[in-house]
């Protein structure tokens, strides 16, 4: 228990996403425009993080792992193709779930929806897990089963939220003030993700 | 040879360099050109990694352009990158062990590099596979390009040494100087990104 409680704290705030690895950024630095928008994209992604990581684990344990599928043969080699083809499949999936049963959030998400399977943070997760498998129990980013693979992807996901809906806010009041003409626009956002960052940083020797 | 290095295909290659350069304008590929910068040796290996599966993911995708029925070209797109990432991956696994260690999951993220997607979606899908072949190498080079300014200097300030070559002397230790530890941090490459487009478009960049 207190192993998931500080894996789920150390996901959102230490190795969060944006701050820490700057996974997602294209979609993070495009969408953050305004509250409303980043909220819809970080609830997808953390909903698409919840389903693929859990996924990814099981097929990688249990498919790939060494002596699994045929006696002797490890295939974990393969694992980058199969966790692109399992994300691009389950965004596709939840797409047309998404069309189906809720046409108004579907709208409101567009193009966004299918753009998560080339979101980096998503590959960024299965990619950290299967790291993280390797990693010694007592550390408290070890991932061993899959409740903590479910723990690691929600706190992802709900870290990632936390820092595109921040930076809807700050963009939002930031149309008013007066920035230097080639800097305007993409230049600043980075300065300002550079300054958010620098504050994150305060979480990095957090001990739970 | 003058038809193969014809007038276009000399922008080809050379306009990703300098006027339409894929970090700094189109703002692709952010995600691993931060995460990898902290010295130049990865730099360099992930600029040159990343030119390499452009190129070739290039002109794959466009000797098959006319096989490929166009409602899954994303999944065929992804699936021959993530070869090529495979490929590329266990390459620097067994020549380069320290360096693939060092770049960690960032390899294994190349296959969501959104320049990869973007120019086999803009360009292989509908030119022939030489320009093709020049188009992914000039943006894998521009891309490279800012890998290798933003690794140089967050090396040379951060740690006083390029390349793991002490460049700082010893003197200017003692006379009090000290490495700025910040440079090293994940947070100063989003600030050092910004101010990049910032020179670039104040000086360099003219609009069209």
């Amino acid at each position: 228990m207190e192993h998931i409680v500080s894996l789920f704290f150390r996901s959102v705030f230490v190795d969060n996403m944006i701050f820490a690895f700057f996974l997602g950024m294209c979609s993070f630095l495009a969408v953050s425009k305004n509250v409303k928008t980043s909220f819809g994209l970080g609830c997808a992604v953390t909903f698409v993080l919840l389903v693929t990581v859990p996924v990814d684990y099981l097929l990688l344990t249990k498919v790939l792992g060494p002596d699994c599928l045929v006696e002797g043969v490890d295939l974990s080699y393969l694992s980058f193709i199969l966790f692109i083809a399992v994300i691009a499949g389950i965004v596709q999936l939840v797409e047309m779930i998404v069309e189906k049963y809720s046409p108004s959030l579907y709208a409101s998400l567009g193009i966004f929806l299918p753009l998560i399977a080339v979101n980096c943070a998503i590959m960024g997760a299965s990619l950290f897990m299967q790291q993280r498998i390797n990693l010694d129990p007592a550390n408290s980013q070890y991932i061993g089963n899959v409740v903590d693979s479910v723990v690691y992807a929600i706190g992802s996901g709900i870290g990632w939220t936390l820092a595109i809906v921040a930076m809807g806010a700050i963009r939002e009041k930031m149309q008013y003030s007066d920035v230097p003409k080639p800097l305007q626009g993409l230049g600043i956002t980075f300065i300002t993700v550079g300054l958010m960052a620098m504050a994150m940083m305060c979480f990095s020797g957090l001990n739970i | 040879m003058s038809k193969l290095f014809s007038k276009e295909n000399r922008e080809v290659l050379e306009n990703p360099l300098n006027l339409d350069n894929p970090v700094l304008i189109q703002v692709l590929g952010i995600c691993s050109a931060l995460a990898v910068t902290a010295q130049l040796k990865p730099a360099i290996v992930m600029g040159l990694a990343v030119t390499v599966i452009t190129a070739f993911a290039n002109v794959i995708i466009s000797l098959i352009r006319n096989t490929i029925p166009t409602r899954i070209r994303i999944v065929v797109q992804l699936v021959v990158v993530a070869a090529l990432v495979t490929i590329v991956s266990q390459i620097l696994k067994a020549f380069a062990y320290d360096v693939s260690v060092q770049l960690s999951v960032y390899v294994g993220l190349i296959i969501t590099n959104c320049i990869l997607m973007g120019r086999l979606e803009a360009f292989a899908m509908m030119n022939r596979p030489w320009p093709s072949f020049l188009d992914g190498l000039g943006n894998g080079l521009g891309y490279a390009l800012i890998l290798v300014v933003v690794g140089g200097v967050r090396e040379l300030f951060g740690r006083g040494s390029l390349l793991g070559f002490q460049l700082i002397p010893q003197q200017i230790y003692d006379a009090g100087y000290l490495n700025n530890g910040m440079m090293t941090m994940p947070a100063m490459a989003l600030i050092l990104v910004g101010c990049v487009i910032w020179i670039h478009r104040a000086y360099f960049y003219k609009e069209k």
